[in-house]
């Protein structure tokens, strides 16, 4: 394991644009919105299904100030997808930019352009649309092989095979085994078998989806995004509205949050054919209530899961089935769906058999995408709710089995070779893993010996501990790519462009750290832009955890060119050899020790006195694996035994991410997972009328945790580090939000004695069962 | 409707409706920082003072600003930028969509609270949703913010 | 809400006057509610020129300003000394701080809102509304009159002589509606009641207010069938929760509250 001391990586800095954006500089999308941009707003299916039997938009088009109104007859029948991924996406091209069926509640019927948002409103009113209702499949249960059939179109398509599968409503499906998992469980001397549910959960970032776009004086279309995407969204949109790709720039500013929500497409459509058509510069904004109906959630899931293990507890079986809710459309079905698998079966890895299948159906629901976690949130409530229920049938101590039985360094896992993300794996061995390391510090931390399983405190509440462990990726291996440019300046300070996407993860600067540390100077000499597909090198945008380990590998290859480039010029000017140069803290120095000179004195040489020249470096980077990070989750509840109320004490993370470049924005990264998967295990639901509208479809109906949620949040680093990563750091965006689920319902088990199976974990589901047990005894 | 207000201790006039809201209105004016992050008073984004008092402007009608004081976070920089270093320094400056109205509650209960102990703060900052932190780093930084200007 | 014209009226009977004229005249108080409704209306009626906001402790009552924010409520020491406060924390229960500046006590009292937080402990306390028409009428009164009224509500008075009380907002979270709330009083006359959020509005719950001032001791068995009764109320099933799960949650709450108020007492 390479360890040194480091300069500016593994160093809590602030956020590059913290202050500004404290201040109320303008930084977001809409603050960038032309002041004469016209407003767009759009109408909106009321029923789940339906097709559009006729609309007339002519008293629409008629009024003053109406620019424009757009329907599916506009539009060629060009089907694409959403999902914002890679070419060519393993998601159904199932997507029409307007089309004449109408999928779910809030799906998109016409879209008017006016001057201002008042009279887009009333436009909408005055568009008379008649539809032909058909009977919509609201209960994913029963969506295969219904009689309605929500993909009847002919031009939709699989880009290669995913189990697409549209007369049966199927979107993607899939099944793998290694070793036989029925021999496995029938020779196992104790099986446990359980089913489990996961609900939709809405991302919430604070800023709505947002985007404008305008026709510069190179007549190019150059939109504004808050998006995590900026070069999927320039493909998407030139592949679907036909518009050459270099007569496209998308830029993207400051993002007030994602977490999988923007990496999709939204108004970018729209505001792309409104400004295309007029001529005139256009801006859409989604009300809350467009983001909780209209954009797309987490997708729920039905998991069926059976673990075998000997009397002694060895794990010998793993056995995961399921099936999983897309939506209306299939953004990200097949992905998600394999990494509830791939990403948390792993954790187990001395298993004799697994085995791994399930359907990802279509339904009238508010379609599914990425959304942090991807699947092994889902997952890994299964699993690790299951694996509790193992120790308690074998009488040993839940962590003690884990310990048992989980993935150590140095091991690998079959799996990772079988499965990839929509294609095979790659095989690879846990270089870096301190789960052992980590579950044992988490226990000191939360007290596991005293306190657990359970104490009472007072008549009413009782007090009890839960567990869980977990895993993630970092970047999709052979997929995910980044790339990054390095430009010196006079004076030696640098621009560091890059096509990561900052989000509010704060990616900026971590990539800057990462530069600066390789070039040995101040953080203030990296000027950091990211994401503007004219101005900046590509990236496949922020998602898979693939920011810090391939866009930070692609910074890292960029800053040693940089450095190597800037040693031979100063081996120049010094009139000695490059092997004889040592550079440090911004100085070259000569091993003779003649004269030497600092790196700004080089610079403004280069740019006006001497052997004159641009220095640009550019690094790009793709991984050829994924080394997961890993965690354990502790939690502490207050529960009161009556009611089932429940307060969360204190909720332990100790996670072993590689190096920490920032810190504070990794711990960051994981509170703000581990409370996002805190409101997904306890409070956060959509709600659906009988008819199928979304009934949570504002922040009163839709209950996300608030700074009361967690008395205490307990994060640390355990102190590792990953060869292949920056600096050897892994990724930590997305596993925080893992644990939270069935930590909580282990915790409540431990409490109560009951054990509640679908999300969430509501006080009057504890009720519900524990009335339930008693009259079982 | 003409109405009469200082916006940031700047005396503006202005045309308004009698049923436009004051983001609206401030957002008219030029004021970027005031930014829309739900449609029914929920989520604490719109969030600007009101003669010192934080209401969410989302739902405060412009009428009601007529000959009153109002104070977005440009107004205030010093107690933003202070603030922001402290963000900084717990990593709870994540996406930032929700810091400016953040900032304005500070600097109001900061100018009404003599003891802000733990639940002082928490009560105050409520109605501010973040998705980013999971509040507790926010939570450390406006405490060591009030420690500090103490 | 969309509304033509605006009036800040300079007496209450102008207000009155504009409530009668036509039924798309409203009057405005903080907006909070009325801003999520799509209604048009004609004339936006703002009473905030009549020095409505006021609180004023009187010898045996206080008497809050219809215009008076949650905020004011909340903050104000007359209120928190009347039955163990529990006026205050039902007012400081809603929302964040910033959205009690805006939120008026009239708007939550006529609005009669199912959910509302401040309807209960009024009505547990034995509140009383003033109107400018109508006059004076009991809270409990009011609630039990269908219909919007056309009058136009001066301020909630609040008996000063009550002994100890309880409040509790069941809840998923800080920001939420309740899924029930339930304020117990004890009164000269002895035990009230109340529960809200049924998901209906808050009503009294007389069977067990009979109950308890009736028995000589207030002991576990009393007790315990006055938490049946409170169960026994009207309830039904919204998002927030099942019928079974308010039963559930009235019944154990009301055990709770009665037995710490009986304990305050002693
Ligand atoms: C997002 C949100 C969450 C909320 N959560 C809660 C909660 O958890 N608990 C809770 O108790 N409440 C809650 N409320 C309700 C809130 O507390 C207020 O009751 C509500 O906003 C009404 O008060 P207002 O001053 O805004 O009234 P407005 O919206 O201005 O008016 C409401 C109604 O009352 C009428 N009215 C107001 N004043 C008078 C008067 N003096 N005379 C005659 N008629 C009058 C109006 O004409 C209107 O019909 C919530 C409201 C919102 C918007």
């Amino acid at each position: 394991m390479k360890k040194k001391t480091f300069k500016t990586v593994n160093t809590q800095f602030p956020s590059v644009d913290g202050k500004g954006i404290m201040m109320g500089r303008p930084a977001y999308t809409d603050d960038f919105a032309p002041v004469d941009a016209l407003t767009i707003k759009v109408l909106r299916s009321p029923h789940p299904f339906a097709r559009i039997a006729s609309i007339d938009t002519s008293a629409a088009e008629a009024m003053e100030g109406v620019e424009i109104v757009l329907t599916h007859k506009d539009f060629k029948r060009n089907p694409f997808t959403r999902a914002g991924q890679g070419y060519p996406e393993p998601s159904p091209h199932d997507k029409f930019v307007l089309d004449e069926y109408v999928r779910y509640v809030g799906d998109e019927v016409a879209a008017v352009a006016a001057v201002d948002e008042e009279t887009a409103l009333s436009a909408l009113d005055a568009i008379d649309v008649e539809y032909e209702v058909y009977e919509p499949v609201l209960d994913f249960e029963s969506a295969k092989g219904h009689d309605s059939i929500i993909h009847p179109e002919k031009e939709v398509y699989e880009m290669f095979p995913i189990g697409f599968d549209p007369e049966r409503n199927v979107a993607a499906s899939y099944h793998m085994e290694i070793g036989d998992v029925e021999q496995t469980l029938a020779q196992s001397d104790v099986v446990v078998e359980e089913t489990f549910y996961t609900q939709a959960q809405a991302h919430t970032m604070l800023e709505p989806h947002t985007v404008n776009a305008h026709i510069d004086y190179q007549d190019r279309l150059v939109l504004f995004s808050a998006t995590q995407t900026p070069f999927h969204v320039r493909r998407i949109l030139s592949q679907t509205l036909e518009v050459p790709i270099s007569r496209i720039r998308v830029i993207k500013p400051r993002v007030g949050g994602g977490f999988g929500g923007k990496q999709a497409i939204h108004g970018e459509m729209l505001a792309a054919a409104v400004t295309l058509r007029t001529g005139r510069p256009s801006k859409l904004t989604y009300t809350r209530q467009e983001v909780f109906e209209s954009s797309y959630t987490r997708h729920p899931m039905r998991l069926n899961i059976r673990i075998g293990s000997t009397k002694d507890g060895r794990l010998t079986a793993l056995d995961l089935q399921g099936l999983s809710d897309t939506g209306a459309y299939g953004e990200h079905a097949l992905t998600v769906y394999m990494v509830t698998g791939s990403k948390v079966l792993p954790l187990y890895n001395k298993v004799d058999a697994v085995r791994f299948a399930g359907d990802v159906v279509y339904t009238n629901h508010v379609s599914s995408g990425a959304f942090r976690g991807y699947g092994a949130v889902q997952g890994n409530f299964a699993l690790e709710s299951a694996i509790d229920k193992v120790a308690d049938k074998l009488g040993m101590d839940p962590m003690a089995l884990r310990q048992k039985n989980m993935i150590l360094e140095g091991e690998t896992s079959p799996i990772f070779e079988v499965m990839g993300e929509g294609t095979e794996g790659t095989a690879m061995d846990m270089e870096s893993c301190k789960l052992d390391y980590c579950v044992k510090r988490g226990m000191e931390l939360i007290g596991y010996e005293e306190k657990s399983p359970r104490r009472e405190v007072s008549e009413h509440k009782i007090r009890s501990i839960g567990g869980a462990i977990a895993m993630q990726g970092s970047g999709i291996p052979y997929i995910d790519m980044g790339a990054a440019t390095l430009k010196l300046n006079d004076d030696g300070f640098f621009n560091l462009t890059v096509g990561a996407t900052d989000i509010g993860q704060g990616s900026d600067t971590i990539l800057a750290q990462i530069a600066a540390e390789q070039l040995e100077v101040p953080l203030e000499k990296m000027v950091v832009y990211s994401s503007d597909t004219d101005l900046t090198p590509f990236d496949v945008g922020a998602y898979a955890s693939s920011t810090t380990y391939v866009s930070g590998n692609a910074v890292l290859k960029a800053a040693q060119q940089m450095r190597s480039r800037l040693v031979e010029e100063a081996a120049r000017s010094m009139q000695t050899s490059p092997e004889a140069i040592i550079y440090e803290d911004g100085r070259f120095e000569a091993e003779d020790g003649s004269p030497g000179i600092d790196l700004g004195e080089l610079a403004t040489k280069l740019y006006y006195n001497e052997d004159q020249k641009q220095l640009t470096t550019t690094g790009s980077y793709y991984g050829t694996k994924s080394p997961p990070p890993f965690m354990v989750g502790f939690v502490e509840i207050e529960i009161d035994r009556e009611t089932g109320e429940l307060d969360i004490l204190d909720y332990v993370s100790v996670v072993d991410c590689g190096t920490t470049i920032n810190p504070a924005l990794a711990r960051g990264q994981i509170e703000g997972g581990i409370v996002q998967g805190i409101g997904m295990a306890l409070t956060e639901d959509e709600h659906y009328s009988k008819k199928g509208k979304l009934i949570s479809k504002d922040f009163l109906n839709y209950k996300i945790p608030d700074n009361y949620t967690v008395k205490k949040l307990t994060t640390e680093f355990a102190d590792s580090y990953e060869d292949s990563g920056p600096y050897g750091a892994k990724s930590v965006a997305e596993i925080g939000i893992d644990t939270p689920p069935a930590a909580l319902a282990n915790a409540v088990e431990n409490a109560l004695g009951v054990r509640i199976r679908s999300l969430p974990i509501t006080p009057e589901k504890i009720v519900a069962a524990l009335k339930e047990s008693r009259t079982d005894t | 409707m003409k109405i009469e207000l200082t916006v940031n201790a700047r005396r503006r006039s202005v045309e308004v409706s009698p049923d436009d809201y004051l983001v609206d209105t401030l957002k008219k004016l030029g004021y970027k920082s005031v930014r829309r992050g739900c449609d029914t008073t929920s989520c604490g984004v719109c969030t600007v003072l009101v003669d010192g008092d934080p209401i969410p402007s989302c739902a405060f009608l412009s009428v009601r600003a007529d000959q009153r004081a109002v104070t977005t976070v440009e107004g205030i920089p010093e107690t933003a930028s202070a603030l922001a270093e402290e963000f900084g320094q717990t990593g709870a400056d994540q996406c930032g969509f929700c810091n400016p109205g953040i900032a304005l509650t500070v600097h109001a209960m900061q100018e009404k609270e003599s003891d802000t102990d733990d639940e002082t703060i928490r009560r105050h900052l409520v109605g501010h949703l973040c998705r980013c932190t999971g509040y507790q780093s926010q939570h450390e930084a406006i405490k060591a913010y009030l420690g500090d200007e103490k | 809400m969309k509304f033509k014209t605006y009036r800040r009226v300079e007496s209450l009977d102008e207000a009155y006057q504009l409530l009668q004229e036509d039924r798309k005249n409203m009057v405005v108080a903080g907006g909070g509610w009325l801003k999520m409704s799509s209604r048009t209306l004609e004339t936006a009626i703002d009473l905030s020129a009549l020095g409505l906001d006021r609180i004023v402790a009187g010898e045996d009552t206080i008497e809050i300003g219809s215009m008076t924010p949650l905020s004011a409520i909340e903050a104000d020491s007359g209120i928190a000394a009347l039955a163990s406060g529990i006026l205050s924390q039902a007012a400081g229960a809603v929302m964040g701080l910033s959205f009690r500046n805006l939120a008026t006590v009239g708007g939550s009292v006529v609005g009669k809102y199912g959910f509302s937080d401040v309807l209960t402990p009024l009505l547990a306390m034995g509140a009383e509304l003033d109107f400018y028409g109508e006059g004076r009428i009991s809270l409990e009164a009011f609630l039990k009159k269908k219909g919007r009224t056309a009058d136009i509500l001066k301020s909630v008075i609040v008996p000063r002589s009550l002994g100890p009380g309880y409040f509790k907002k069941v809840r998923k979270t800080r920001l939420d509606f309740a899924a029930l709330n339930l304020a117990v009083v004890t009164t000269q006359r002895g035990y009230r009641i109340a529960v809200g959020s049924r998901p209906s509005a808050a009503t009294l719950g007389e069977e067990a207010m009979e109950i308890l001032n009736s028995a000589d001791t207030i002991d576990e068995a009393t007790i315990e069938k006055a938490a049946r009764a409170v169960a026994s109320l009207k309830y039904g099933d919204n998002p927030r929760a099942s019928k079974a799960y308010r039963e559930h949650v009235a019944y154990v709450y009301t055990k709770r509250a009665i037995e710490e108020v009986r304990d305050c007492e002693d």
